[in-house]
């Protein structure tokens, strides 16, 4: 399998992803029986390099799964995830799904795309804030049901979840964003940049235990996720009581 | 409390333990009764665990609540090839939002569920496929799986018993799509997220064209507590066709949304009662039993029980359990048109059906939202639904089409009323100007 990357977009692939990003596809291709099902986790891969999915990030997919450009190129356009030009540090994902639309999210985007804009240009969707890569740029994208429905309107930064927001609130989060800051998630790891997020999501992890285990202990209860056993704790409602010890499996007719 | 009584209105099963601090760590898992029904399980054969999930009447939690007993015994006794189980956390219907916190809350659940499901199964590599979107809870099931390796619950010669499993954990990228479970499957393979033809069912010929079996979360972290209770006890909530515990993601206009876990047959006005009732007093209007693929219920359907009988008998379907409420100041046509343009954005495109009738679909709501629609519309729009329902090649076509029928059976003077404005100008209601 080669190693190297051609040469695309004006500049020599092997140059972006080096011989580090190289093994951390390989130890990827490992986990799965059949290379082909470890392209998802490259797209991100490379995106965690790039910050999006490049003509040369293809190229680089493509080479180390021996697949053709075409093959890789009719994935990364399927998915949503995988961003076709370069982003900002942050992703703001505003969910305008009908649920989270209804409860203010509609309201929510617009507001940023008239507040990340410039006076009578308002972003689009995927539009980038700023210099893309550079510290405290933003891209701005709506999206569909984010699956924390009983949290709505929900928004995310790099995929971690800021719950229960409003107009109001998603401009001081991207305010913040574009300072430099790092607001705290209701729900998900300490906040770093998209890059980091992709190679997370690629399945690469910190070697350090310390700092893996600290992104994994990040909050994730809210109180609406415990609303309902809090409510069974606070008046004694339990399941019925299971026996002692389990009960003895099923006989089966030997095979 | 009385015994004739029946069960408490919360029956916290899946969720009791996420009351616990550090809830996901394995420690504190073990002090719960974790992986104790690992043992027992692996003290079975694999016939026993078919049979007591069959006895137990476990029904998918994943929307089409097919018997997940009857599911496993699809796969075939023998090995010659290797055997995969699949699970489906590719949480991203409408409304529902239970697989998420259920995976940041009690990952080991869904682990310890997938050791004795893939023992069950003769399954030794077991995926977790995650939407991409939620990497907080892709990190906890990491680290679950990393600790569940180091303490001997997955890898080579489970607690001695002979038995070994992997566990990959995958992200997705963003495909609604992928939901679907052979789409799910050739996602899983690196493929663009788009159904395959069934039959052959995945039992059959699934990932790499082996046997497997692809199950939801909730219904696989149901497991070990059926081990552990027995399928007597698993029936003492729910009904006779549709036992158990069920988690309803109660979310909208009431006053507490949150995730609830209650024997299925659950109504909703049982629900408003635990959420606080409607939000702000302002009354309720329409409602999705299941997420937004399941057609709409309206006030009418209060007393209907939220189980798969009963939900069908009524018109609508289960689905995920997501309860999405919404009052009297939403318009059902301007509701009806944002989840047709997310049927829209997710269809694959793989069948011309779903693909271009989502998109026409989209485009004549959008004109009627914006009141240049003519009654002739809603006749347009029924005929378009009944040419993608049952054609389509998924249930993505059969979801897309369930809020606008829905949506007009109950609420057609809502969409007269949106072509009011332009009755005295209807004579160039061409289909060609749907997306003007």
């Amino acid at each position: 399998m080669t190693q190297t990357v051609s040469n695309v977009d004006g500049q020599a692939g092997d140059e972006i992803f080096g011989a580090d990003t190289v093994a951390k596809a390989q130890e990827i291709i490992g986990r799965y029986p059949q290379s082909r099902s470890a392209l998802l986790p490259l797209l991100h891969l490379v995106q965690s390099v790039q910050g999006y999915v490049s003509q040369a990030g293809i190229q680089f997919c493509a080479d180390q799964l021996s697949l053709s450009n075409a093959e890789v190129s009719a994935v990364a356009t399927f998915y949503t995830m995988y961003k076709r030009k370069p982003c900002g540090e942050h992703l703001v994902s505003v969910c305008t799904n009908t649920l989270c639309a209804v409860l203010g999210g509609d309201a929510i985007y617009q507001r940023l795309t008239e507040h990340l804009g410039e006076k009578g240009k308002p972003l689009k969707h995927e539009d980038t804030a700023g210099e893309p890569g550079t510290p405290g740029s933003i891209t701005l994208e709506h999206a569909e049901c984010l699956a924390a429905c009983d949290l709505g309107p929900v928004l995310q930064v790099n995929y971690e979840f800021y719950d229960n927001q409003t107009p109001d609130s998603a401009v001081e989060l991207v305010d913040a964003l574009r300072r430099g800051e790092k607001p705290a998630p209701t729900r998900g790891a300490p906040l770093t940049d998209l890059r980091t997020v992709e190679l997370e999501l690629a399945g690469i992890y910190p070697a350090d235990e310390r700092e893996f285990r600290s992104r994994v202990d990040g909050p994730s209860v809210a109180v609406e996720t415990v609303r309902g056993a809090q409510l069974a704790n606070d008046q004694g409602w339990t399941a019925p009581t299971m026996p002692e010890t389990a009960p003895a499996l099923p006989e089966v007719e030997k095979k | 409390m009385a015994e004739d009584k029946g069960p408490d209105p919360i029956t916290p099963v899946l969720t009791k333990r996420w009351l616990s601090p550090n809830s996901w760590q394995l420690s504190r898992y073990e002090e719960l009764e974790g992986y104790t029904a690992l043992r027992t399980a692996l003290a079975g054969t694999p016939e026993q665990l078919v049979a007591l999930v069959k006895d137990s009447g476990l029904r998918g939690r994943g929307g089409a609540g097919f018997p997940a007993g009857v599911k496993w015994s699809f796969m075939p006794p023998n090995e010659d090839k290797p055997h995969y189980l699949v699970i489906n956390a590719d949480e991203g219907e409408p409304g529902t939002c239970k697989d998420i916190p259920l995976m940041m809350a009690d990952p080991h659940s869904l682990i310890e569920g997938c050791v004795i499901a893939a023992y069950a199964m003769r399954s030794h590599h077991c995926f977790i496929y995650v939407r991409g979107e939620v990497p907080h809870c892709i990190r906890r099931l990491n680290a679950a799986v990393r600790d569940a390796y180091g303490a001997g619950y997955l890898g080579k010669d489970i607690l001695d018993s002979g038995f070994d499993l992997d566990i990959t954990v995958h992200a997705g990228a963003g495909a609604y799509i992928c939901g679907e479970e052979t789409a799910l499957l050739d996602s899983l393979e690196g493929r663009r997220g788009q159904p395959r033809l069934k039959p052959p069912f995945p039992a059959a010929a699934g990932l790499y064209a082996a046997p497997t079996t692809v199950n939801n979360v909730e219904t696989i972290a149901s497991v070990p507590f059926i081990v552990n209770g027995g399928s007597d006890w698993f029936r003492t909530m729910g009904s006779e066709r549709s036992p158990g515990p069920k988690i309803y993601s109660v979310s909208g206009h009431v006053e507490k949304p949150g995730q609830y876990e209650a024997p299925l047959g659950t109504t909703l006005r049982q629900l408003l009662e635990l959420a606080g009732g409607m939000k702000d007093g302002i009354g309720l209007k329409f409602w999705t039993p299941g997420g937004s693929s399941t057609p709409l219920f309206t006030a009418e359907h209060l007393d209907v029980p939220l189980d798969f009988e009963g939900a069908a008998e009524a018109g609508s379907m289960l689905g995920t359990t997501a309860v999405m409420v919404f009052n009297e100041t939403v318009s059902v046509p301007w509701a009806v048109m944002k989840w047709t343009e997310f049927y829209e954005h997710e269809s694959c495109g793989k069948c011309t059906p779903c693909r271009e009738g989502t998109y026409w679909l989209a485009g004549i709501l959008a004109r009627m939202v914006a009141g240049k629609g003519t009654e002739s519309d809603i006749d347009t729009l029924l005929d378009i639904c009944d040419n993608v329902l049952g054609r389509s090649f998924c249930a993505l076509g059969d979801g897309a089409v369930s809020p606008i029928t829905s949506g007009i059976k109950y609420f057609r003077d809502e969409f007269l009323a949106l072509c009011d404005r332009n009755k005295a100008v209807s004579e160039n209601p061409a289909l060609a100007g749907a997306h003007s």
